[in-house]
């Protein structure tokens, strides 16, 4: 399997009222990253946002196979983590999310392949 | 418990500490994997340990008639609310639990909650202190009563960074309208994200009501889950306090032109025809229910629009028991509960535009359910459910 790439958000998503976990479009109108596709991606953004039913999204998302690949952010949020705990506990799924420090968030290019078998990623916190 | 240690990892904390109540917004189906995570802990005999609300589901279990959508889909979600029913929480299905006299935590109290704007609500109004737990997390404190010592469980963690001062171009009608806070929420949740921050430059003592709406727009469009609002919120009486007598990093001007951007950006209809019109996002309080009798003033909501009204079950008994219910299905206007307009399919198909006085709504109703919304004042909402077209108000915004 090729390695996924980077799909950059140039502002916080919610994923509850943010991605349709049925499809893994982005549904927020006021988003301006409305419409792209986050399956299989590693989606990079400052921080979450909004709604805390995000960690279902996310499971759901998981369990029908819509998920982003792994989750890059430049702050820890609790209610991203906790939903990727649980999906990978009902569903043997794993969504690393990374926190790096907003450099390291900056350097990330839209499109760029990401390896989720290095540093950071295969031990996320 | 395996989440809630997960928790402690994932925000640093070395101790947990225990909550004397949870509410808990897992409730609400999104899909199998929300029946399946419960159906773990319905298997493992879970019970929840502490007093717990719960949030908003996808069914008003007392009007399920209500539901236009999919039938399995609300099968479903009423299937998830028992669920939860049977883990032991009470069945108050609203978002604004801080309405419930008898769940609203002290001041200071330790609890945990789920729900954004409830958790902006539980910190900043009542002064009482939870961090931002999200679905699952939400139940897991409930079953094991414990949380991870973080966050804003914490004193230091609770001053404001941010100053935000109403610049002097608002004109005082404005600064004095119910209008102003959802479109300060806004701009509140853009310019502090996560960070806490306090809004100085309004008079002292604002209402709940108009708190609920800052709290849940700040919600929406950023992540806040606290703020201060000085001479308004109780760890606010002064600047000062507020900033436990630290030094803010950035005090920032709102002016008349962040706040009018704030309102036309909540409207996404252009011209579209008025078919109707969504209030009570948060849950309405018994006050407001008063208010929209009011402001209805015996007139009836025209026939070519419907004026939907979101409450929770307990207010809606209260509003009964005054006669309020009575006279505002007289007028015409539909009543909600246990659920809302923007997050399920409860209003009636149509091509045209539904106006609300709720940021949250104006800002989730056209992602969730297809909505085209005009954004506007309580009083603009109901002027135009009964015109049957937008009626609007500029009336506020001065001349500048």
């Amino acid at each position: 399997m090729s390695e996924p790439t980077a799909l950059i958000l140039d502002e916080p998503l919610s994923l509850w009222g943010g991605v349709d976990p049925a499809t893994g479009e982005v549904i927020d109108a006021h988003h301006p990253q409305l419409g792209a596709k986050v399956r299989g991606r590693v989606l990079v953004m400052a921080s979450g946002r909004g709604s805390s039913s995000s960690a279902s999204v996310l499971a759901e998302a998981v369990r029908v196979g819509t998920a982003p690949a792994a989750i890059v952010l430049g702050e820890s949020d609790l209610i991203l983590s906790i939903g990727a705990t649980v999906a990978e506990e009902l569903y043997g799924v794993t969504v690393p999310i990374v926190v790096l420090s907003p450099t390291a968030l900056a350097a990330i290019v839209d499109g760029q392949p990401i390896d989720l078998d290095a540093e950071p990623f295969a031990s996320p916190r | 418990m395996r989440l809630v240690v997960r928790a402690a990892e994932v925000t640093g904390a070395t101790e947990l500490i225990d909550v004397t109540a949870a509410h808990v917004d897992s409730c609400l189906y999104h899909g199998e994997a929300t029946l399946d995570f419960v159906q773990r802990l319905v298997d493992g005999r879970a019970r929840v340990r502490v007093p717990t609300t719960l949030n908003v589901g996808v069914l008003d279990l007392l009007h399920p008639e209500l539901y236009r959508g999919d039938r399995r889909i609300a099968d479903r979600g009423r299937l998830l609310m028992d669920r939860y029913r049977a883990l032991g929480a009470r069945p108050t299905f609203t978002c604004a639990p801080y309405q419930l006299a008898d769940a609203r935590p002290a001041f200071g109290q330790q609890v945990a909650w789920g729900e954004s704007n409830a958790i902006a609500f539980c910190n900043s109004v009542l002064g009482a202190r939870t961090n931002r737990y999200g679905d699952f997390i939400d139940v897991a404190a409930a079953i094991t009563g414990r949380v991870p010592h973080a966050g804003l469980h914490r004193t230091e963690a609770r001053r404001a960074t941010l100053v935000l001062r109403l610049a002097d171009d608002v004109p005082i009608a404005l600064r004095d309208a119910d209008l102003l806070f959802p479109l300060l929420g806004l701009v509140l949740g853009r310019r502090a994200g996560s960070a806490v921050a306090a809004i100085d430059g309004l008079a002292p003592g604002q209402s709940e009501d108009r708190l609920k709406a800052l709290g849940a727009a700040a919600a929406s469009s950023g992540s806040v889950a606290m703020f201060h609002v000085v001479g308004s919120t109780p760890e606010a009486p002064t600047l000062d306090a507020a900033l436990q007598q630290h030094r803010p990093s950035a005090v920032e001007l709102v002016r008349l032109g962040d706040l009018r951007t704030a309102r036309d950006e909540l409207t996404t209809a252009a011209g579209d025809r008025l078919t109707a019109v969504s209030l009570g996002t948060p849950h309405a309080s018994l006050a407001e229910l008063g208010r929209y009798v009011a402001m209805l003033g015996g007139r009836r909501v025209h026939s070519g629009v419907e004026l939907l009204v979101s409450t929770g079950r307990d207010t809606l008994a209260a509003a009964a028991r005054t006669g309020i219910t009575e006279r505002l299905r007289a007028a015409g206007v539909e009543l909600l509960v246990d659920t809302c307009s923007y997050i399920a399919p409860i209003l009636r198909p149509s091509e045209g535009a539904t106006m609300t006085d709720s940021a949250k709504w104006a800002y989730y109703a056209p992602g969730n359910i297809g909505a085209r919304v005009v954004f506007g004042s309580t009083a603009e909402c109901i002027r135009s459910a009964v015109a049957g077209r937008v009626v609007r108000d500029d009336a506020l915004w001065g001349t500048a």
